[in-house]
């Protein structure tokens, strides 16, 4: 992959697009920012100077709550000034018009880019098509990427298992359309996990899956056997009526975590999802809420995260 | 009445089994001799091709010009001009137009564009069904009578199969050929690239090999049940080339050809989220590329076309999945097919003949051959001459090519359609 584009001439971060093509001591990196992050944001003033006088524009080209409140956050706790921008977009708009957007903003002298899109690509098309000097973090791109996400997943990860090198990690759900899997399975592998599994119906599985490096099961009890962690991915509505599943009620049946399947995992297996949660489709409110799970924990990481790839990825204009 | 010689130049003819070096005589457009100088014969121009291959022109059996409706992306002006300095003289042109190709008015305003670009013999391929929506038949005999070549549906879908059927009928009723992409609309899902471990990866809606063969298995079995005259255009997977093969084993009256990119790309060969990699079909697999490969050798895949799709850049800018398809093809197919013959996929005849032989029996048109007494059409190139596909050398309005930048071999330096030299590389074009 063409992902140097990720990375200046020093290999240091100058976009943050996707996993793929980044190194494990990059990723390992940003987890050690983020983690000197995450002390401060429990002090009285949660604040750093590293991004005074800088521009942060988050573009939001389909919805999103959480994602966009941790970017601002993240952004504010680091001294930037911060614009929110959720531009209505339909499946027909062109890249003109986007490309008209990002040329405006970038004649306002903005230094980063925050973007959500819904088309697969968007978010690189952006980093190539924007002047030199910005920077652009992925917040996610149709069915292709959201490295931010799996990034605060790792370090939800690392914070609690410590190590990743003896890790068994099973991904369960809606695989196909899922942009937080593909992120989260390229990071679990650079950073060595040995075995990452995922468990959904076909209709739900990429062709090819295992070509990027997991196993694949069908059955949730087979899969779920002996892995330390249990990632859930949400289950949209509209993948029953395009035929990809029956029913919600068979969907639970089958792929639905509950305490008794739960049981499976280890005794010690922590429960994630990036949520926004599904109760009763894809995990019961039981298990969401209870003590395995860590969903609220990646929540909270996800400002660190945040605050950790934006910060470094200012590096080439002086910060840090 | 003009007359032309072309001298010294290696001739290789497969139809009348040429392969040697000598001369070519040419009279009022027409070809008079390959052998003795006829009684009477002064040359008005004189042609040295000496260690240059002098072949029929090619003939090309999938186009987009871009005209009429959207001379922003392209023109016959320059389209044509583009498929002159690539040795091109004949022009199947897509129905897809706008408007469609399926009234007789608007056949007749490509016959006149092309009359304007002084470039007549360009073919409109009409529209099977009505606008090409796939629902009410079009006009065929006298769309045949306005001088359109074949019928197709460009990329629309048929809506189901009495409709195709019932379409496939009304063309034999007109000895009329029936050219045809397959593709299941719904199985293609509005995909964008191959599914398979590329598209995977980088999260792009895809299209299975499926959508391509199971639409060719349900034409084949219609072929068998009216009788219908079906060229196969642009195949991309093993799986049809097996099916064409059977079919023809069968002895079914099929033929089927495959874009030139299709047998030198790949998934692999994508540079992610580059949209010049964005065609329809998609890039397949290498096992693809190479069943595509051995189809052409052993001619269960007779013919290779350009799939010529120009755009303008806007149309190329944007997320992947939002740009449009197609490729800018013409000036790179001999030097790609030359490629083939390097690297032995096929000997130099065998890629002669797929441009030239081959698709003019699809079309059953006296061309694709330096016989006597047909249309001069006559490319020269020098199978040694190197040059860069850049902005200098590029005829085409469309830049839409992967192959940007990159060096090739071969290249056309003359080029003669009907006796009237279209191109010339010496003539200061460069």
């Amino acid at each position: 992959m063409k992902d140097n584009l990720q990375l200046n001439s020093e290999g240091k971060l100058k976009h943050f697009l996707s996993i793929e093509g980044l190194p494990k001591e990059l990723l390992t990196e940003i987890l050690d920012v983020a983690e000197s992050f995450v002390g401060m944001t429990d002090q009285q003033i949660k604040k750093v100077p590293l991004l005074r006088g800088k521009t942060i524009v988050n573009l939001f080209f389909e919805n999103s709550t959480r994602t966009r409140t941790t970017f601002e956050l993240a952004a504010k706790r680091l001294s930037a000034d911060v614009l929110s921008m959720s531009i209505a977009t339909s499946s027909t708009s062109k890249g003109e018009s986007l490309l008209d957007t990002i040329r405006n903003l970038e004649a306002m002298f903005v230094d980063m880019f925050v973007v959500r899109h819904a088309i697969s690509g968007a978010a690189h098309f952006i980093a190539q098509q924007t002047a030199p000097h910005i920077s652009v973090i992925n917040a996610g791109d149709g069915q292709h990427a959201h490295p931010t996400q799996a990034m605060l997943d790792m370090f939800t990860i690392r914070q609690i298992k410590k190590e990743f090198s003896n890790l068994r990690v099973a991904i369960i759900g809606d695989i196909l359309h899922s942009r937080v899997a593909r992120s989260q399975i390229q990071a679990l592998n650079t950073l060595g996990v040995p075995e990452v599994r995922v468990i959904a119906p076909k209709t739900l599985l990429p062709a090819h899956v295992e070509s990027l490096g997991v196993s694949v099961s069908h059955d949730l009890n087979a899969g779920l056997k002996d892995v330390d962690v249990v990632i859930m991915l949400r289950l949209q509505k509209e993948r029953m009526t395009s035929a990809l599943l029956p029913s919600e009620s068979e969907y639970f049946k089958c792929f639905g975590l509950t305490e008794e399947k739960l049981k499976i995992a280890k005794p010690d297996a922590i429960v994630m999802h990036p949520g926004p949660i599904n109760r009763g489709v894809e995990i019961e409110s039981k298990v969401a809420d209870g003590p395995q799970s860590v969903i609220l924990k990646q929540v909270s990481n996800g400002i660190a995260i945040r605050m950790a790839i934006m910060a470094m990825a200012m590096q080439k204009q002086g910060v840090m | 009445m003009t007359q032309i010689l072309i001298k010294n130049g290696h001739r290789i003819d497969p139809v009348n089994k040429l392969n040697s070096v000598g001369p070519i005589y040419i009279s009022g457009g027409k070809i008079v001799s390959v052998t003795s100088e006829p009684a009477g014969f002064t040359p008005d121009t004189m042609i040295d091709a000496q260690n240059k291959i002098v072949c029929p022109g090619f003939i090309d059996l999938s186009t987009r010009l871009r005209e009429p409706g959207q001379s922003r992306k392209a023109t016959f002006k320059s389209e044509t001009e583009a498929a002159a300095s690539a040795g091109i003289t004949t022009l199947c042109l897509q129905p897809d137009t706008s408007p469609v190709i399926d009234t007789p008015a608007v056949a007749e305003l490509i016959k006149e564009l092309a009359k304007k670009a002084d470039y007549p013999q360009i073919y409109p391929i009409a529209a099977l069904t009505r606008q090409l929506e796939g629902t009410e038949l079009s006009s065929m005999l006298t769309l045949k009578q306005a001088g359109c070549i074949a019928v197709g549906n460009a990329n629309h879908p048929v809506r189901n199969l009495l409709i195709l059927r019932r379409a496939m009928e009304y063309a034999v009723s007109h000895d009329l050929l029936f050219m045809f992409r397959p593709n299941d609309y719904w199985l293609g899902n509005n995909g964008c690239a191959h599914e398979g471990a590329f598209a995977t990866r980088y999260g792009l809606p895809s299209i299975p090999e499926a959508a391509e063969t199971i639409a060719l298995a349900q034409c084949l079995e219609l072929v068998e049940l009216t009788g219908c005259r079906v060229h196969f255009g642009q195949l991309s997977c093993r799986r049809s080339v097996i099916k064409i093969y059977q079919a023809k084993k069968y002895g079914l009256q099929v033929s089927a050809d495959v874009a030139i990119h299709q047998l030198h790309l790949t998934e692999n060969n994508m540079i992610p989220f580059d949209s010049n990699y964005h065609v329809l079909p998609p890039l397949r697999t290498e096992e693809d590329k190479q069943y595509m490969r051995q189809g052409l050798a052993s001619g269960t895949i007779n013919s290779i076309c350009s799939d010529h799709q120009p755009h303008d850049i806007d149309a190329k800018l944007g997320a992947f999945p939002e740009t449009e398809p197609g490729m800018s093809s013409l000036e790179t197919l001999l030097p790609l097919m030359l490629k083939l013959v390097a690297e032995g996929v096929i000997t130099m005849e065998q890629g002669i003949a797929s441009l030239t032989a081959n698709p003019a029996r699809v079309l059953r048109i006296d061309s694709g051959a330096l016989t006597v007494g047909f249309n001069a059409d006559v490319c020269v190139f020098d199978p040694e001459l190197e040059w860069q596909v850049n902005a200098e050398n590029w005829k085409s309005r469309g830049v839409n090519t992967p192959f940007w930048g990159q060096t090739f071999k071969g290249r056309v330096t003359h080029t003669l359609q009907a006796g009237k030299l279209i191109h010339s590389l010496e003539s200061g074009n460069h």
